[in-house]
């Protein structure tokens, strides 16, 4: 199977001259993603884990939003999302998105009642 | 031979063979397979998070469970080693990237030496799994299990860090055994004897003054509670049973459901490993009698590499749910 591949990432900001290059210019992009990670997990700022954005350290939301970064260098990627047709790359990626976000968001906010419940209730559960 | 009638629609529509989405039937297949391992992934995580909030003031902190480095011993480096088995199974995805490529380009003997360096990173990663299990399941410092099932960890007030069992457990002259379901109450039973009788970790924290007692809640800096000497007096009245590494019913780490999710799901990303592992060692033998070449092209590399990356893009998420969130 001949492939065309689209050999741009950053929304045409790095361009490659072969698939090989850019597959390293991915791998070296994921790396420094990881690396901030780790370091970040290590150092915990305590300006990032003294500050919630809706209800959630900051330092939470910046491992969420880098770990989407890197699912999407990915898939995009690695898993040629890329250079697959618009129709088959929208059909794999929304809809679990759509069934996880649903999934997530029911689950957490009735865990949060049964915290509440546990919190509230006249029983102590430690003993 | 010709008894169907020929209404000219067979070739290009009804026919077969054609790719709709641009696809063939086995990509657009492992696709549809990825997806769905991909909701069953999801729920497992999301189940993570739920009993996380439900019980987030006393969820362990990834950072004291995981502190151990192979062949540096007693050395505290938490999250070292996790990143390091990320970064083994991100470049054993870049590998499988280049055999696809390779595959296109029809070069039989790059694709033998990426799938082969593959595995190899594959292998390294499950056995690292297995050794991270090893340590988690062995245990660290111990602690004590009270009535309710909390647990209680002990601290040596004058370094600040934790206390093992060890360090102050009195040895006392009594007899031990392990307590079996065939002696006493049949539903109960120990699955391994603990070093000390909760006996002798109780009068030996009672003869220590320098050692305080730990316990699960979180308090407002995100650490856990230190109790004072004189409240450490009291609450060591509460424990029920010393408790020594993790298994399904108790975790000396913190709540038990922790160690559950974590066997549950990276022994389920494990597993994921190990097949991929094995599927790739079926096709790299298949590279090398030269199946691929014979059929024209290396699709089927492509197809296991989808497979390949999915179990990497799975690890990142385990990695920062698990470790660093």
């Amino acid at each position: 199977m001949a492939h065309d591949h689209k050999l741009e990432i950053f929304r045409g900001l790095v361009k490659f001259k072969s698939n090989t290059q850019k597959i390293w210019g991915v791998l070296i992009f994921l790396s420094i993603v990881t690396t901030v990670e780790v370091a970040l997990g290590i150092i915990k700022p305590r300006a990032l884990t003294h500050s919630y954005f809706i209800g959630m350290k900051l330092l939470n939301w910046i491992f969420i939003i880098l770990t989407l970064v890197k699912a999407y260098y990915i898939a995009w990627d690695f898993m040629h999302l890329r250079d697959e047709k618009t129709a088959l790359r929208r059909t794999i990626v929304w809809v679990p998105i759509f069934l996880i976000c649903y999934l997530i968001f029911i689950l957490l906010f009735e865990a949060d009642y049964i915290y509440n419940v546990y919190k509230d209730g006249f029983i102590t559960w430690s003993f | 031979m010709d008894a169907t009638v020929n209404t000219g629609t067979e070739d290009s529509v009804w026919g077969g063979g054609n790719r709709p989405l641009g696809a063939s039937y086995g990509k657009m297949m492992m696709w549809f397979f990825i997806m769905s391992d991909a909701l069953t992934f999801s729920g497992f995580l999301v189940a993570y998070g739920f009993s996380r909030f439900k019980f987030i003031e006393l969820w362990p902190i990834a950072d004291e469970v995981f502190t151990h480095f192979p062949f540096m011993h007693g050395v505290e480096a938490p999250m070292y080693y996790v990143a390091f088995m990320t970064f083994v199974l991100i470049m054993s995805s870049v590998t499988m990237v280049l055999a696809v490529d390779a595959g296109h380009k029809m070069k039989q003997k790059s694709v033998i030496l990426y799938m082969f360096l593959t595995i190899i990173g594959g292998a390294i990663f499950v056995g690292s799994q297995a050794w991270e299990w090893a340590t988690f399941i062995k245990g660290d410092h111990g602690a004590v299990e009270t009535n309710s099932g909390r647990i209680l960890q002990f601290v040596n007030a004058e370094t600040g860090k934790r206390a093992a069992l060890a360090e102050f457990a009195k040895t006392l002259p009594e007899e031990r055994v392990k307590h079996e379901a065939s002696e006493g109450v049949w539903f109960e039973s120990e699955g391994y004897k603990t070093s000390y009788s909760l006996n002798e970790v109780v009068e030996g924290f009672k003869a220590t003054p320098n050692i305080l007692i730990r316990t699960e809640q979180l308090n407002e800096e995100g650490e856990k509670t230190l109790l004072d000497r004189k409240a450490s007096l009291a609450k060591i009245l509460e424990a029920n049973q010393v408790v020594e590494g993790a298994n399904l019913i108790h975790n000396e780490y913190g709540h038990r459901l922790f160690a559950d999710f974590f066997f549950f799901i990276t022994g389920f990303h494990g597993f994921h490993v190990f097949s991929g592992v094995v599927i790739n060692v079926i096709i790299f033998f298949n590279v090398i009698i030269g199946t691929y070449e014979r059929r024209g092209h290396y699709e089927m590399v492509e197809k296991v590499g989808l497979y390949w990356h999915f179990v990497d893009l799975v690890w990142v998420f385990v990695f920062t749910f698990f470790y660093l969130v």
